[in-house]
């Protein structure tokens, strides 16, 4: 059950919960905005598989993020990224109609303004934002603009919330529900964290928005894992990683391409 | 004037935390129900006659509370105002910092966590977090940046000593903002057992209202001291600002007396509130120095516990309604001031303390006659390398030789 007053579903929920209804599990990359080539590695993660994309702007103290993000964040934010020029570029890519969601921190869109940023967004045709230092208690303000501007706002749900909880952050989120796998920040994990399954288990019973269990979801196999129980994954560490490493769209697809057979159980 | 329905100016911030438009509680989904219940154990022990009892005695008996209130003669001969040093460097640790590190290790106790996790600039926050959690048998781990390790060696070695985990912040800036990002995620991963003791008036509720609580007994003691020594108030109270709990702290004995003027000096390298706009960063909506885009920009303060580029958002709020004024002092300024007051009255101030005293010394034509409490927040052993390699003096023992 979720709350009484549910907004109309948006495009993002709609096509993520088609796929899921039609048995299969989702899949949602993420990755850096603002690395060499990073629109390039969109697209290829889009042709391999994935079923929306989250691009990260980066942030100069991004709390939710371990090491690998911290360092991809300080590569692109060094480059000389910056949170317009990547939502303006956001325009051009060719996703072949699979939905980009933009991830960023609080300031980033305050600074900016909550109109003008949803407004931003809407106009390159994201379809979503996840501002993962803006919980349930502050996500207001914010979440009014981006629902006039048509932008989905997910929210993250944690190990540490009660059921009470659970049920309102499911009511407010839209796109999908972000299961966090784990106490923690993201990063890569040798094994599947216990309480993957277990915040899957708990969000389903209480939500029929698609839920995705991320942070800490790394492999194939813990994909595939995670996603006996939620409707899908979000993987992004693993796959910035391979960026990292000099990596570029064709080993970013190949890695996606993998996410999507465990998925796929194939 | 005399309605008594007024609101303090220093009040409950409510269940929101907000200062006004400051404040809040803009932390990862993970620790809102530990800031929530945080909330809650605060005010439940706060509340409690035996938990104040307990932190009291603590406060008497190990950190040598009350601190006293020093009148300083010379160097009110020197500046021409009489000149008040409210003596947190007498406290046990050296700093006013213990005072809140006290509280919120027995409050950690009282929630069941068995670990304290902090963040510091100059060491002095991680050397009191870690000597709380020696004496209440907690562990302890604490994060510091990479340049400031360097600076604030000595301060390393004695948390060390006590027992603690000094953990390098090795990202970004790698001074203080990194250290609270590092703990912040450490917190993250441990909050089931682990509380993060944080050094400052700032972060996401309840940290801002708690820590201003557990400082005001520096308010409290100066206003009664002062009365006792001058027969009167203070019309000044100066205190330094880097996250603000030192001057939050003195400030919250005396904003209800509107004929006593509150000055915060901020480092002209890491002035928030001078320099800053509203921001959201490390919990809390507040000033904050940032470019254009949103990114949090590093600040550059000869002291390393204000090296800091946002400000406790209740200064935020007591700067928005004009009821305390902040001011910067530049780095040539506070070294000044730390020799003037060793000069004239034989005590070394904390780096940090000197930015009172600086502002105080500028301003001496405006204050003349008047009477100034200077919240001397902490001792300047931990600086006095620092401050001899700046004035280009050799210490490694080859001048006495030559
Ligand atoms: C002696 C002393 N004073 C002041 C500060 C600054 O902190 P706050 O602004 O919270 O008082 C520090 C921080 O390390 C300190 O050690």
């Amino acid at each position: 059950m979720t709350g009484a007053v549910e907004a109309p579903v948006g495009r993002l929920e709609s096509r993520l919960r088609a796929a899921r209804d039609r048995g299969r599990k989702l899949l949602v990359p993420y990755v850096t905005g603002g690395l060499p080539g990073w629109e390039r590695v969109v697209e290829a993660c889009a042709a391999a598989g994935a079923d929306a994309i989250e691009v990260g702007i980066p942030f100069s103290d991004p709390v939710m993020d371990g090491p690998t993000i911290q360092e991809a964040s300080e590569r692109a934010l060094r480059a000389g990224a910056t949170p317009p020029a990547i939502v303006d570029a956001l325009a051009d890519l060719d996703t072949g109609g699979v939905p980009l969601v933009a991830m960023t921190y609080y300031n980033v869109v305050f600074r900016q303004g909550h109109e003008r940023f949803a407004a931003a967004l809407a106009r390159v045709g994201v379809a979503g934002a996840i501002v993962p230092d803006l919980p349930l208690e502050e996500v207001g303000p914010w979440a009014a603009a981006a629902d006039a501007a048509g932008v989905e706002t997910v929210l993250l749900a944690a190990p540490t919330a009660s059921d009470e909880r659970l049920v309102r952050i499911c009511a407010r989120s839209r796109g999908w529900v972000y299961g966090v796998g784990l106490l923690g920040v993201t990063g890569e994990r040798s094994e599947l964290a216990a309480s993957a399954l277990a915040m899957a288990r708990r969000l389903k019973a209480v939500t029929d928005k698609p839920v995705l269990v991320g942070v800490g979801v790394s492999t194939p196999e813990q994909a595939a894992e995670v996603a006996a129980v939620a409707d899908g994954v979000i993987v992004g560490s693993a796959l910035v990683r391979r960026l990292l490493e000099g990596g570029g769209p064709e080993v970013a697809g190949r890695f996606v391409a993998e996410l999507r057979a465990g998925l796929d159980g194939a | 004037m005399s309605d008594t329905t007024t609101a303090p100016v220093m009040g409950d911030p409510g269940p929101d935390g907000r200062f006004g438009e400051f404040g809040g509680l803009f932390v990862p989904e993970t620790l809102v129900p530990a800031c929530q219940q945080l909330d809650a154990e605060f005010r439940a022990a706060w509340a409690d006659p035996a938990f104040r009892a307990e932190l009291d005695r603590l406060l008497r008996d190990y950190a040598g509370r009350p601190s006293r209130l020093s009148l300083c003669e010379n160097l009110s001969t020197e500046l021409g105002c009489r000149v008040l040093l409210k003596r947190e460097d007498l406290n046990h640790t050296g700093s006013h910092k213990i005072n809140n590190v006290l509280g919120q290790a027995l409050l950690a106790r009282r929630m069941g966590k068995t670990r304290l996790v902090a963040e510091t600039g100059a060491g002095q926050h991680g050397v009191a977090t870690a000597t709380a959690a020696a004496l209440l048998g907690l562990e302890c781990t604490v994060y510091m940046g990479e340049v400031d390790m360097a600076r604030q060696a000595l301060n390393v070695f004695r948390m060390r000593l006590l027992g603690a985990e000094v953990r390098a912040a090795s990202s970004g800036s790698r001074t203080l903002k990194d250290a609270v990002n590092e703990a912040l995620r450490d917190w993250v991963a441990t909050v089931e057992t682990t509380h993060y003791c944080l050094g400052s008036a700032m972060g996401p509720h309840p940290y801002p209202f708690m820590v201003r609580e557990l400082h005001r007994v520096i308010g409290d003691e100066a206003r009664e001291q002062c009365r006792e020594l001058t027969g009167g108030d203070p019309d000044v109270v100066v205190a330094c600002v880097g996250g603000g709990s030192n001057a939050i702290g003195i400030f919250s004995g005396f904003a209800e007396l509107p004929h006593v003027e509150l000055w915060g000096a901020e480092p002209a390298g890491g002035a928030a509130i001078g320099h800053g706009v509203p921001g959201v960063v490390h919990g809390s909506k507040s000033y904050l120095l940032q470019d254009e885009h949103g990114q949090v920009l590093e600040a550059e303060s000869v002291s390393a516990g204000l090296d800091y580029p946002g400000v406790g958002p209740e200064h935020a709020h007591l700067h928005a309604i004009g009821r305390a004024r902040y001011e910067r002092v530049t780095d040539a300024e506070v070294l000044e001031a730390f020799q003037l007051l060793a000069r004239t009255e034989g005590i070394i101030p904390a780096l940090e303390s000197a930015h009172a005293l600086a502002l105080v010394s500028r301003e001496r034509a405006a204050l003349a006659g008047r009477t100034v409490l200077v919240n001397l927040s902490g001792r300047g052993d931990k600086d006095v390398a620092q401050v001899a390699r700046i004035l280009g003096v050799d210490l490694s023992g080859t001048e006495v030789a030559g």
